[in-house]
């Protein structure tokens, strides 16, 4: 453990949605290892404020614990770093070793445009999710608790796909910039549930519709996306959604609903 | 008057059809279904011709063998390129939809590990499929037409069959064209290396026990197919006596 580690950084720059965008160099001094990344860019900031010879960094971040998706951005090539199922916020400076040069890069996808720096617009996740990702509920009084039963296996399989919060280090991992993993993770949620039944066909057919209409690529199954997903969704979710497609498909007689 | 309007207001199967061809999950079962046919079709292709091994008689009577299907061998043919093209046309549209998915690129790559299966063979599909489509063109002109301009004609168990035995062995006795041969039988391992576990995955197939087990199974498939392969030109020049 060290308080006083000397970081190079590489960081993308970019002023704007339609600024060409370039690497800066950055040395940071008195780095501790106890700092998380985002704490390591806050002293970055402090110091570039300070100095006010340009901009501080901008950068997206929420909670800082790991669960709310905000945050993001690929170090060294790997979406939130090199820990396994670890949020950029979650990933400490003890990770990196003194002197250490990282190369700090946005999410790199056409569905999702640079807006300033290391912040990208995932508002086409947002449309996706309005596409279908949701299920009809009844308003007035809560319904028993136990009046759907749903077996213990199945209700797993639902909470783990649940379990996605729609960071989009998937796309950014994907070597085709593919929103697959987290377009399955919120079709499978619903469909190993008995609520989620309704809906299915149109959300299937829906959502993966909306998900082309954005941009992204096709899912080539490097599962890539698991490997660097904060919340280690399987791409098992990946083959849910593709039988849910077709299910849909044949029962439509399209691909379009 | 109203029974029409009822017809063309169902969707029809061809616009179906058309509708998953459109979206990225409905051409990703194309590729896996036509994947799967071409890798059951090079394991057959490999198993018959193993019988190079066993002289002119042997290649030659299942030259017959597949000849005296008659039409049927015909079909076959046709059959086999229809999922050829199929497999051909849509992995340019799926690459070309993947390369415009992300323009600006990553200043540094990286790889993430476990449980990832990102390798060398699963991103370079494109590129060992382009040699491989070049490959089969040449191999198909080579093998399948130019032996039939000038054929000769060999007598096995009183029928007449074409001799494709000496054509075959005098090409691999050309050390370029057993060369050429074995550097793509190693880029088509590569292919199928990627390619079998990730057809099964495509449609919709996967099992926490059982894809492992179909991952490794396709590894061990690529390098079956590609040692059988290579062992073909590799037994012709060096093992069959120059006549």
């Amino acid at each position: 453990m060290s308080d006083n580690m000397r970081m190079k950084l590489k960081i993308w720059r970019q002023k704007g949605p339609n600024s060409p965008g370039a690497f800066r160099d950055y040395e940071l001094d008195n780095v501790s290892s106890h700092m998380s990344f985002l704490e390591m860019l806050d002293v970055l900031n402090e110091k570039l404020i300070k100095e006010g010879k340009e901009d501080p960094v901008e950068y997206d971040y929420d909670c800082r614990e790991g669960i709310c998706g905000t945050c993001g951005v690929v170090v060294d090539g790997v979406a939130h770093g090199p820990v396994r199922r670890t949020a950029t916020c979650q990933l400490h400076m003890r990770t990196f070793r003194d002197g250490d040069t990282i190369t700090i890069e946005p999410w790199r996808s056409e569905a999702f445009p640079v807006i300033k720096d290391l912040v990208v617009d995932r508002s086409a996740f947002d449309r996706i999710i309005q596409a279908g990702g949701y299920v009809g509920v009844n308003t007035g009084c809560a319904q028993d608790a136990n009046s759907i039963p749903i077996g213990k296996e199945e209700a797993d399989k639902s909470f783990f796909a649940a379990a996605c919060i729609g960071c989009g280090a998937c796309v950014a991992a994907c070597p085709n910039a593919s929103a697959s993993l987290f377009v399955a993770a919120k079709i499978s949620q619903y469909a190993h549930l008995p609520q989620g039944k309704p809906e299915a066909t149109r959300r299937a057919l829906r959502m993966i519709e909306q998900m082309d209409a954005e941009g992204f690529g096709n899912c080539s199954n490097h599962a890539e996306c698991e490997a660097v997903c904060p919340k280690g969704i399987s791409i098992d979710n990946i083959a849910v959604m593709r039988r849910e497609y077709l299910k849909a498909a044949l029962k439509t007689g399209s691909a379009t609903i | 008057m109203q029974n029409a309007e009822k017809q063309t207001a169902k969707p029809n199967v061809i616009d179906a059809i058309l509708s998953i061809f459109d979206s990225t999950v409905g051409r990703k079962y194309i590729m896996g279904l036509s994947g799967l046919a071409l890798v059951g079709f090079i394991v057959f292709h490999l198993a018959g011709n193993l019988s190079l091994f066993f002289g002119a008689e042997a290649f030659n009577s299942y030259v017959l063998k597949l000849e005296s299907l008659g039409p049927l061998i015909r079909l076959a043919e046709l059959g086999l390129m229809a999922v050829f093209v199929f497999h051909i046309i849509f992995a340019f549209s799926v690459t070309a939809q993947n390369k415009a998915a992300r323009k600006t690129r990553y200043a540094v790559k990286g790889n993430a590990g476990k449980p990832s299966r990102k390798t060398i063979a699963s991103q370079s599909m494109i590129y060992t499929g382009l040699v491989l489509l070049i490959f089969i063109v040449a191999h198909v002109w080579m093998f399948r037409f130019a032996t039939r301009f000038n054929p000769e004609h060999v007598t096995i168990h009183g029928a007449e069959v074409i001799n494709l035995y000496t054509p075959v062995v005098a090409a691999f006795k050309n050390p370029w064209i057993a060369l050429a041969y074995s550097a793509v039988m190693l880029l088509l391992g590569m292919h199928v290396s990627h390619g079998f576990w990730s057809a099964f995955q495509s449609l919709g197939a996967y099992h926490p026990r059982y894809t492992p087990v179909i991952y490794t199974a396709g590894v061990l498939l690529a390098l079956l197919l590609a040692v059988g392969f290579i062992a073909l030109p590799g037994w012709v020049y060096f093992m069959v006596p120059v006549k």
